[in-house]
C-alpha cells in the first residue's frame, strides 16, 4: 500500500466518537453573521445593502478580486447592517448580519435529491460556474477552486488528485460524505476532470475508511478514469505535496506549486460542492462538520449553513461538556483553539473538537536530547530542532538556507518531541519573519530592476 | 465551564518522553546484567549500584546547590548514565575508584556542559576513560568469571583469581594466546571483562527490543559491526597469523555494549541516516586500529569519543533529504 517518503507519524486517529454518524441538520439560527473573508485572497465586496431583501442562494458579496471567492446569503431575511465582527481569534473582519426569515430559496436552484449525471457545459463554462458559486478548497486552506482550476498557460494538468485522506485524527466530516453523497462525489470529479481537460484523477482514502474505500470503488466503476488508491495511514497524508507524492511518487520541488508536476489536487467536501454548483445550480452556502470530542453528549457530523452562531452548532451536539479545557475550530494537529464560541460558521471551519481539561494543557518543555524524531517526523525534510534554536536566537538568513519557508505547519515534530519542547511555535514565528524579509527583498530587488530599466530609458531618449 | 485553554497547534502528542526513552534502555540493558551477575557475582551489583547512586547524587547536587536549578533527576538520564558507567568497570574495582569515576561522569562529562543535551561527550565514557588513563591497573584484572555460588563473595577477598580479558592476552601474547577462546562462551559471556560486556547475546537481544521499541535505528550498531567484521575479516585473511578471526573481534571486548548502548546514545550521536553511517563506519575503523596496532587492548572507548567530537561536524554537512530534492 502506498504512502509519502519523507517523515510522518501515527497519531491516534480517534475517529470512533464520530465516525459513521449520519449527518443531521442544524436548526437555522434567528441572526446569521456572514463575515466577508472566508477564503484566501482579497475580502469579498457586498452587493447588499442594509434593509434589502434577500433569498437562500443569492449572492451578497462579489469577488473582490480574481484570487477571491464571491459569497451567498445561506439564509432568507432581511439585511440587518454590515458592520465589524470578530472571530473566534480576536481578528477583525466585516460581515454582512442577516436576521433570518423563512427558508425562501433561489428559483434556479434544485433542491431535490435526484442524481443529475449528464453535463454538456465546457471546460470554461464549467469552471465559470464554479467561480460563481463561490467555491473554496473544503480541506482547510480555502483557497479560492476555480483559481486552481485554471491552469496558467505554460504548466499543463496531467492528474486530477481527489483528498479522501482525512489525515486529522477526531475529524470525519469527508469520511461521512463519501458514504452518503459517493454518486455526486464521482459525477463531480468526473466535471473536474473535463474542466482541467485530465484523463485520469486518483481519489486517495486512508485505509482507516474501508467501508468508504469499497462504496467509492463500486461507485467509479461505473466510469472510467477514476483510480480509488487505498494509503497507508500516516499523517499527514492530507497535506497537498504529501498526497502527491503517496498518489504519484511526484514530489513537488521546494517553493513550487502542485502544478509544477502535472496535479491539481481537491478535497472530496470541494468536488461534492463543485457537484452543486455546476449539476444543481446550488452555491457553497453550507458544509459538512464533525463536532466531537471524548466527553461531547452527541458526538458527529453536521450539516451547518454558514453564518450559523457555532454555539448553535454546540447545542445540537449535546451542549459544551463540564470538563470542556479547550475548543479546536478543526482536528488536532493543525486546528486552532478558540478563546470563545461567540463567532458564526463560515467556509473555514471544518469540525469543533472539544478536549476535555485533562487533555487541553501542554506538558513543561525539557532539554533538547538531540534524538532526531523531530528530524525523523518532520514530511518536509527539516530540521525542526535546529529551526527552532535558530528562530530563537533571530538567525533569519539562517533560518532561509535551511529551508524554513517549506514547512507545512502540520506539527509532527512537536508531536514526536520526547522532550516536550515548541519547536513549532518557534519555527512559525521564524516562518513569518523571513517571509517577511524574503517579500521585502523581492520588492526591493523588483523596485531597483524598474529603477535601472527607467534610467536606461531616459538615458536613451537622450541619446 | 471554566475559561477555555488556547495554545498553538498540535494539541495532541504522542506521550513519548525522555524518561521512556531512558527507561527502554536501562530495560534492554537487563539480559547483559542479569549475565554478569550469574558470572561475576556480588561486585556485579556492588560496583553497578554504587555506579547508579552516586552518578544520580552527584547529578541532584550539582544542580540543587551549584546550579541552584530545580533537579531533574526525574528523567532518569543520570540513572542511565551510572548504569552505563558500572556496566563498562571491572567487577572488582574499589569502590573508591567507582565513585571518582561518577564524578568525572557526570560533573566533568556532563554537568560541565550545562547538563542534559548539550555535552558533547558520552558521559559515562568521559568516566571510564578517566579512569582507565587514571588507574591503568586496578581497570586491566578482571576476576575470572564462574557460575554463581563460586564468585557471590569474591568482591570482597582482595585475594580472589583474576584473569586477564581475551583481547589483553591477545595484545600481550598474539593469536595463539587465544586460540583456547570458545567462540559459544564468549557469545555467552563465560570470559572475564567489564561488567556488562560480557555476552554478546545478552546484550544483542537488548539491542532487538530497542529496534523493537524505535528507541535507536539500526544505522550506527550495524554500521560499527559490520566495519568490525569486514576489517578485522581481511586482516585475519591476509595474515591469520598475526590477526585474530572476526568473529573473535565481534564477541571479544566492549564492542557489543558501545556499538548498541554507547554510540547510539541520542545525544552524542549524528541526527540523519547517512551521517550515522558515516560515524558508525569510523567507530568500526578506529576501534580495529587500536585492537590490532595500539598500545591499548581494547579501543572502543576511545573510538566511540573520538566520534562524538566528530558529530557536530557530520551534523552540519549532512543534513536530512529535503522534500522535493533530486536524489544525486
Amino acid at each position: 500500500m502506498k504512502t509519502f517518503k519523507i517523515g510522518g507519524v501515527h497519531p491516534h486517529d480517534n475517529k470512533q466518537y464520530s465516525a459513521g454518524k449520519a449527518i443531521q441538520q442544524v436548526p437555522l439560527p434567528k441572526q446569521a453573521i456572514i463575515p466577508l473573508v472566508q477564503h484566501i485572497g482579497a475580502p469579498a465586496k457586498p452587493v447588499v445593502q442594509k434593509g434589502d431583501e434577500v433569498k437562500v442562494g443569492q449572492l451578497i458579496a462579489e469577488p473582490g478580486g480574481f484570487v477571491s471567492a464571491g459569497i451567498h446569503s445561506p439564509v432568507s431575511g432581511k439585511v440587518l447592517k454590515i458592520d465589524e465582527a470578530v472571530d473566534a481569534w480576536g481578528m477583525k473582519m466585516q460581515a454582512i448580519y442577516i436576521n433570518v426569515e423563512g427558508d425562501e430559496w433561489e428559483e434556479s436552484i434544485d433542491r431535490s435529491d435526484k442524481l443529475v449525471r449528464q453535463c454538456a457545459l465546457t471546460s470554461q463554462e464549467i469552471i465559470k460556474k464554479v467561480a460563481a458559486a463561490g467555491i473554496v478548497g473544503l480541506g482547510g486552506a480555502c483557497f479560492p477552486t476555480q483559481v486552481k482550476l485554471s491552469v496558467p498557460p505554460g504548466k499543463k494538468a496531467e492528474v486530477l488528485i481527489i483528498n479522501g485522506v482525512e489525515c486529522e485524527p477526531f475529524l470525519t466530516c469527508d469520511h461521512q460524505l463519501m458514504m452518503e453523497h459517493t454518486d455526486e462525489i464521482i459525477v463531480g470529479i468526473t466535471i473536474l476532470k473535463k474542466a482541467l481537460r485530465v484523463e485520469h484523477a486518483i481519489v486517495g482514502i486512508e485505509n482507516n475508511k474501508p467501508d468508504a474505500i469499497e462504496k467509492m470503488r463500486q461507485a467509479a466503476a461505473k466510469t472510467t478514469g477514476i483510480e480509488i488508491m487505498p494509503l497507508k495511514l500516516r499523517y499527514p497524508q492530507g497535506g497537498e505535496k504529501q498526497l502527491i507524492d503517496a498518489c504519484t511518487g511526484r514530489q513537488v520541488p521546494s517553493g513550487g506549486l502542485p502544478i509544477d508536476v502535472g496535479a491539481v489536487v481537491d478535497n472530496v467536501a470541494t468536488v461534492y460542492a463543485v457537484y452543486q454548483a455546476v449539476q444543481k445550480n446550488k452555491p457553497l452556502i453550507s458544509r459538512v462538520m464533525t463536532v466531537t470530542g471524548p466527553s461531547v453528549e452527541n458526538p458527529g457530523n453536521y450539516e451547518v449553513r454558514f453564518g450559523t452562531p457555532l454555539n448553535d452548532v454546540l447545542a445540537a451536539a449535546g451542549g459544551i461538556p463540564e470538563d470542556t479545557g479547550k475548543i479546536i475550530g478543526g482536528g488536532p494537529m493543525m486546528g486552532r483553539a478558540m478563546s470563545n464560541t461567540d463567532m458564526c460558521s463560515n467556509k473555514r471551519v471544518s469540525g469543533l473538537l472539544l478536549l476535555p481539561e485533562s487533555m487541553s494543557v501542554r506538558q513543561a518543555p525539557q532539554a533538547c536530547i538531540r534524538c532526531a524524531k523531530c528530524v525523523q517526523a518532520c514530511p518536509m525534510g527539516l530540521e525542526p530542532y535546529l529551526l527552532s534554536k535558530m528562530a530563537a536566537h533571530q538567525m533569519w538568513d539562517e533560518l532561509i538556507e535551511h529551508n524554513i519557508m517549506d514547512c507545512i505547519d502540520c506539527g509532527c515534530c512537536m508531536f514526536t518531541c520526547p522532550s516536550y519542547r515548541p519547536l513549532l511555535d518557534y519555527i512559525r514565528m521564524g516562518k513569518g519573519k523571513a517571509g517577511g524579509i524574503l517579500r521585502a527583498r523581492a520588492a526591493e530587488a523588483k523596485a531597483k530592476a524598474e529603477a535601472e530599466k527607467a534610467k536606461a530609458e531616459t538615458a536613451a531618449a537622450k541619446a | 465551564m471554566n475559561k477555555l485553554i488556547i495554545s498553538p497547534a498540535p494539541h495532541v502528542h504522542s506521550d513519548d518522553s525522555v524518561r521512556r526513552n531512558m527507561m527502554n534502555v536501562i530495560i534492554a540493558l537487563f539480559p547483559a546484567y542479569l549475565v554478569s551477575l550469574f558470572f561475576f557475582g556480588a561486585g556485579a551489583f556492588v560496583v553497578s549500584a554504587l555506579a547508579i547512586v552516586s552518578c544520580v547524587l552527584f547529578e541532584y547536587l550539582i544542580q540543587r546547590f551549584l546550579f541552584k536549578r530545580p533537579a531533574t533527576i526525574g528523567d532518569c538520564s543520570a540513572l542511565l548514565t551510572g548504569l552505563l558507567l558500572g556496566l563498562n568497570l571491572p567487577s572488582n574495582l574499589p569502590w573508591w575508584i567507582v565513585v571518582i569515576g561518577a564524578l568525572v561522569a557526570i560533573g566533568v562529562g556532563k554537568m560541565s556542559f550545562g547538563g542534559l543535551g548539550q555535552n558533547p561527550f558520552n558521559p559515562a565514557l568521559v568516566g571510564r576513560v578517566f579512569l582507565l588513563i587514571s588507574f591503568p591497573a586496578k581497570m586491566a584484572t578482571w576476576p575470572t568469571p564462574a557460575p554463581l555460588v563460586k564468585n557471590w563473595f569474591t568482591y570482597f577477598d582482595i585475594d580472589a583469581d583474576t584473569a586477564a580479558t581475551p583481547l589483553s592476552q591477545l595484545s600481550e601474547n598474539g593469536v595463539s594466546a587465544i586460540a583456547e577462546v570458545d567462540f559459544w562462551h564468549s557469545l555467552l559471556g563465560l570470559m572475564g571483562g567489564s561488567i556488562g560486556e560480557v555476552s554478546a547475546l545478552a546484550l544483542l537481544i537488548g539491542g532487538a527490543y530497542l529496534l523493537y521499541k524505535k528507541t535507536i535505528t539500526w544505522h550506527i550498531p550495524v554500521s560499527i559491526l559490520c566495519t568490525v567484521f569486514v576489517f578485522t575479516g581481511i586482516l585475519w585473511l591476509a595474515n591469520p597469523e598475526q590477526f585474530a578471526n572476526p568473529l573473535f573481534h565481534l564477541t571479544a571486548g566492549g564492542l557489543m555494549l558501545g556499538a548498541i548502548f554507547m554510540a547510539t546514545d541520542y545525544v552524542t550521536s549524528p541526527m540523519t541516516p547517512v551521517a550515522q553511517i558515516i560515524y558508525g563506519i569510523g567507530i568500526g575503523l578506529v576501534t580495529v586500529v587500536i585492537r590490532c596496532w595500539g598500545s591499548y587492548p581494547e579501543g572502543m572507548s576511545f573510538a566511540i569519543l573520538l566520534f562524538n567530537g566528530v558529530t557536530p561536524l557530520l551534523n552540519h554537512y549532512i543534513g536530512p533529504r529535503r522534500f522535493g530534492e533530486k536524489k544525486k
